[in-house]
């Protein structure tokens, strides 16, 4: 049933391509439909028990038989955890792009395709089929930067392919070998992750691919591909771009990287978690002094995915299933600000200058807005009462009895994150300057928010609200995924 | 020798066909079509052309045992019979995309000439014998030279021909001196002989024959550095007959390049594991392999001109292939079957694309692309399909094209022993999807100029173009389809 996630989005993705350019509404509640539709077979599928914690197959049919590729998806509770992530994040997305005007068809076709790619790859099992959805993924992003984004867009928008290309490619390498040295017989994940690998082979194939799939989760230094393709991206494809597809990078690496590879993982832990660490405050610290606002977020976001880095190399499970955690509740809460920020402010405003903003007092224009940022900004400063602070008080009590000395820079890194976030939260909404204003110019003549929006900026704020509140509704399906053989293999270099 | 006439005219029934086929199309264009409309002649000679092409790949799917006639000149199995047909299948596209252009009143040569490549290229695959399969690289090449030219307004299209004509027998020499050599040597003129008789033993004149051999070839499948008549020649033909040259003639010069090298040279292989390199013809390769995967994806970055682009684009594919045959394995040899044919099937759609864009602006820059997704929807589309493929873009055919080939490659030998070739591959391919996008950006991204007006293909030309997209897409998605053929078929002795 789960398996349908992707089917329908790749339908959708059809039929909006179908749909004449002329009839935008048709467009966008095709899409809107698919993107429901998704979410309810994620929702409909935990209600009947057939997506739970454990481990479980949805399909697994023979593919390409000359090198032993299966069509094989499954499903444990990390899976569905981003389902239901990648679920809300394109119903969202949808709402907060209900004001794309051109080209509206190819927007969502395309639009829908990244969200099929996304789908296919939390739920493939095989590593073929993983590698397939992971480039299908990356086209997608490149156009919709391309056509509908902002700010040096085709710069923004072949940096952020060439830089999942290569990050494909370095996967690509490492899987060949992998799959050569385990007999070139199969590319199933949970088949290769039984194969004892030589730990001088896993010592150089473990950076290749964790690095390959960490690109895209932002790992620091190569995160440079995050700002500017999330500043130059229309606001629907940040949203997807932070809060899902920086998790295709994170989920890969946890997945795929360090299942196969557990003695490299031992290896590498250190310099990773380093490098993770260094993300966070480097993040942190840009982000407090950039000009234009949709940059804070966009570092932010750096800063934000360097948790679950960290949460990946503690290798206990308070720590990883902080990471997962953090993972889903960055998705919700980066969502949010980029709809803030893009869509509710910049699509009216039409700059994102913080100086120009200043000068706008748009706590008084957009007061939904505000409230909805000043809500957003608590979130992601990891204030008790919201999904944030869950997740990445998990990583760090994961992280304290491995790395002390990174789980107090890290702490550093939250305290430099509430001050970005109030800078820009002030600078923004509460600039003070309330020039002397004609009525009709700017400042008054910003349009209201419109239904659409407040319907998503609503559900992710509640999202984020009830897993801060309950957050074993999501723990209970992070935390036993871990006892499944396949991530046991986590510990296995450990010697746990 | 007992020679049996009937079997051997039964062998080659098929090129017979296409041999009357092609009189058909020049005398009736000869005698009764000359006062009629271009349009008109173009239709019949298609029509005739088709015709004649189906019927010798109707004669070509019949099953019978594999065949092996007048020691070795004539080899008929399995392998060597879909390939036949998948060359004419890109015969008969070649000639439906020509429709679109308007090059020519020559009509009734132009397509004679084209079924004569083809028959060519046909007898190409399917022999074992040293001097047949020269005889018949040079009746491949020699239409091809004279198809380049055909475009008699255009200074560029004879300088192309002339410059391709040049290397090309420049290459012919070369391999014809090889030849001779291995013949030298070991008094033998099959390839199996050949083999059989050089026995693994490597004089020095024996390094001569093999360098030689593989410059000739080189220069055939314009792999670096014997790649520079490959830009010029695809920019100045006509664009259906550099489509040609891209497919069909890539098809059988690397089936024949594998099968010299893999049966030909078999116990001379020599390797290319890093580290461990011994003299052979791997080595030869893959640093052939290396020089054309670097050169023509570096050099593809700085083309305006798409077909210049598509003609690096191509001599880094011939890198990926020669990976594939170098890689000598059985495995190895179907995997090079299924990127040559995909890569045919990819670049004669993309050329296709090229041509109609050619004739309603005039142009084949970058630029003339500018909003083509707004003036021709449908045929966007498909670019966009051939262009993802060639770069390697799941699910298409040209992604597990590279991949297949690079599992292939990493395969072979002892302990990954040719990673580090499969590792420079697939970092040049990574380089490529840049220029592969800039493409793309015109077509989807940039808008078109003002006066820009819909572009319409024919019919026939645009139900071709969607029919390749759509077998790059089913290609990608099932490569099963293809590749159960290549491992039910026989594949051949020595191999």
């Amino acid at each position: 049933m789960l398996a349908w996630t992707i089917y329908l989005s790749f339908i959708g993705a059809a039929l909006v391509a179908l749909v004449p350019s002329e009839k935008a509404v048709l467009a966008r509640i095709t899409a809107l439909a698919t993107a429901v539709l998704g979410f309810i077979v994620t929702l409909l599928a935990i209600a009947q028990g057939q997506a739970t914690a454990t481990l479980r197959d949805v399909v697994s049919v023979p593919w390409i038989s000359a090198i032993g590729a299966n069509y094989h998806l499954a499903a444990d509770g990390i899976s569905i955890t981003l389902l239901l992530l990648t679920g809300i994040a394109a119903i969202a997305g949808v709402l907060f792009s209900w004001n794309v005007t051109r080209r509206v068809n190819q927007f969502f076709a395309l639009y829908l395709t990244l969200i099929g790619g996304v789908y296919g790859v939390f739920l493939s099992f095989d590593l073929f089929l993983l590698f397939v959805f992971y480039e299908i993924a990356i086209i997608p992003k490149y156009f919709l930067i391309a056509i509908w984004g902002s700010t040096n867009k085709e710069y923004g928008a072949m940096k952020l392919a060439l830089y999942s290309f290569v990050g494909s490619a370095m996967v690509m390498i490492g899987l060949i070998a992998a799959y050569v040295l385990a007999g070139a017989k199969t590319f199933d994940l949970i088949q290769l992750a039984q194969h004892p690998f030589a730990h001088s082979f896993q010592h150089w194939a473990f950076p290749l691919v964790f690095v390959g799939f960490a690109i895209l989760a932002g790992l620091w230094p190569f995160h440079t591909w995050a700002p500017t393709g999330h500043v130059a991206a229309p606001t629907a494809a940040s949203m997807l771009l932070a809060g899902v597809v920086m998790k295709l990078g994170a989920y890969g690496a946890l997945r795929v990287a360090m299942t196969l590879f557990p003695d490299g993982l031992n290896a590498w832990r250190d310099e990773i978690g380093l490098l993770a660490v260094i993300g966070i405050l480097y993040g942190a610290g840009v982000a407090l002094v950039q000009k234009d606002f949709k940059f804070v977020i966009g570092y932010s976001s750096v800063s934000h995915m360097g948790f679950v880095l960290l949460g990946m190399m503690t290798l206990s499970v308070v720590g990883l299933s902080g990471a997962v955690l953090q993972m889903f509740s960055h998705g919700i809460i980066a969502g949010l600000l980029f709809a803030v920020v893009g869509r509710m402010v910049y699509d009216r405003a039409h700059t994102r200058e913080l100086t120009a903003l200043e000068t706008m007092n748009l706590s008084r224009a957009l007061p939904f807005a505000a409230v909805t940022f000043v809500l957003a900004s608590v979130a992601s400063m990891g204030l008790p009462g919201f999904s944030g602070f869950v997740a990445e008080l998990q990583v760090l009590l994961g992280a304290w009895k491995v790395f002390p000395v990174y789980t107090v820079l890290a702490g550093i890194g939250i305290l430099v994150g509430v001050a970005y976030t109030l800078r820009v939260l002030v600078k923004a909404f509460f600039g003070g300057v309330t020039p002397a204003l004609n009525p009709g110019e700017k400042g008054h003549a910003l349009a209201a928010i419109t239904i659409p929006e407040r319907i998503g900026a609503v559900m992710l704020l509640a999202t984020t609200l009830l897993i801060g509140v309950y957050p074993r509704l999501l723990l209970d399906l992070i935390r036993p995924s871990f006892d499944s053989p396949l991530m046991q293999t986590l510990w296995k270099g450990t010697g746990q | 020798m007992n020679v049996d006439y009937g079997q051997i005219f039964l062998g080659l029934l098929p090129e017979t066909i296409v041999v009357v086929t092609a009189f058909i199309a020049l005398a009736v264009d000869l005698l009764f079509l000359r006062e009629a409309p271009n349009r008109e002649r173009f239709g019949f000679a298609l029509l005739v052309v088709a015709l004649g092409c189906i019927a010798a790949i109707v004669s070509l799917a019949q099953t019978s045992p594999p065949l092996r006639l007048l020691d070795g000149m004539l080899v008929l199995d399995g392998t060597a019979r879909f390939i036949k047909q998948v060359i004419l299948v890109l015969t008969i596209i070649t000639a439906v995309t020509s429709l679109e252009s308007n090059f020519t009143k020559h009509i009734g040569e132009y397509f004679a000439l084209l079924l004569l490549a083809a028959i060519g290229m046909m007898l190409l695959v399917s022999s074992d014998n040293l001097l047949l399969i020269f005889v018949a690289l040079e009746l491949t090449s020699l239409p091809l030279y004279v198809l380049t030219a055909f475009n008699k307004s255009s200074v560029q299209s004879s300088e192309a021909a002339l410059k391709y004509f040049l290397f090309g027998s420049m290459s012919a020499a070369f391999t014809l001196f090889g030849l001779s050599l291995l013949y030298g040597i070991s008094n033998e003129i099959t390839l199996g002989g050949i083999a059989a008789k050089l026995g693994g033993k490597l004089e020095p004149i024996f390094y001569v024959a093999l360098v030689t051999t593989v410059i000739g070839f080189a220069f055939k499948i314009a792999a670096a550095p014997f790649h520079l008549w490959a830009p010029d020649a695809y920019q100045g033909a006509p664009t259906p007959v550099a489509a040609f040259i891209a497919s069909g003639s890539k098809v059988a010069s690397f089936f024949v390049l594998a099968r010299i090298m893999m049966a030909g040279f078999a116990g001379t292989e020599g390797s290319a594991a890093w580290r461990e390199i011994l003299p052979g013809w791997v080595p030869l390769l893959a640093a052939l392999a290396i020089a054309s995967m670097v050169l023509g994806n570096i050099a593809a970055i700085a083309q305006s001109s798409v077909k210049r682009l598509l003609a690096y684009s191509a001599i880094a594919h011939a890198g990926y292939a020669l990976l594939a045959i170098l890689s000598n394995t059985q495995q190895a040899f179907g995997s090079l079957l299924y990127y040559v044919v995909t890569y045919a099937i990819t670049a004669l759609g993309a050329f296709a694309v090229v041509g109609v864009v050619e004739n309603a602006s005039n142009g084949e820059a970058l630029r003339d692309f500018a909003g083509l997704s707004r003036r021709a929807p449908v045929l966007s589309f498909c670019m966009l399909v051939f262009v993802l493929s060639l770069a390697g873009i799941p699910p298409l055919a040209g992604f597990f094209g590279k991949f297949y080939v690079f599992t292939a490659a990493a395969r072979s030998g002892t302990s990954l022993g040719l990673l580090w070739l499969v590792i420079a591959a697939i970092a040049t391919s990574a380089i490529s999807l840049y220029y592969y996008l800039q493409v793309l950006k015109q077509v989807y991204v940039v808008s078109a100029a003002d006066n820009a007006s819909p572009i319409r293909a024919s019919w026939p030309v645009q139900i071709s173009i969607v029919l390749l997209a759509i077998a790059v897409i089913a290609l990608g998605c099932a490569p099963d389809l293809l590749l159960q053929k290549f491992t039910a078929l026989q594949t051949f002795a020595g191999l």
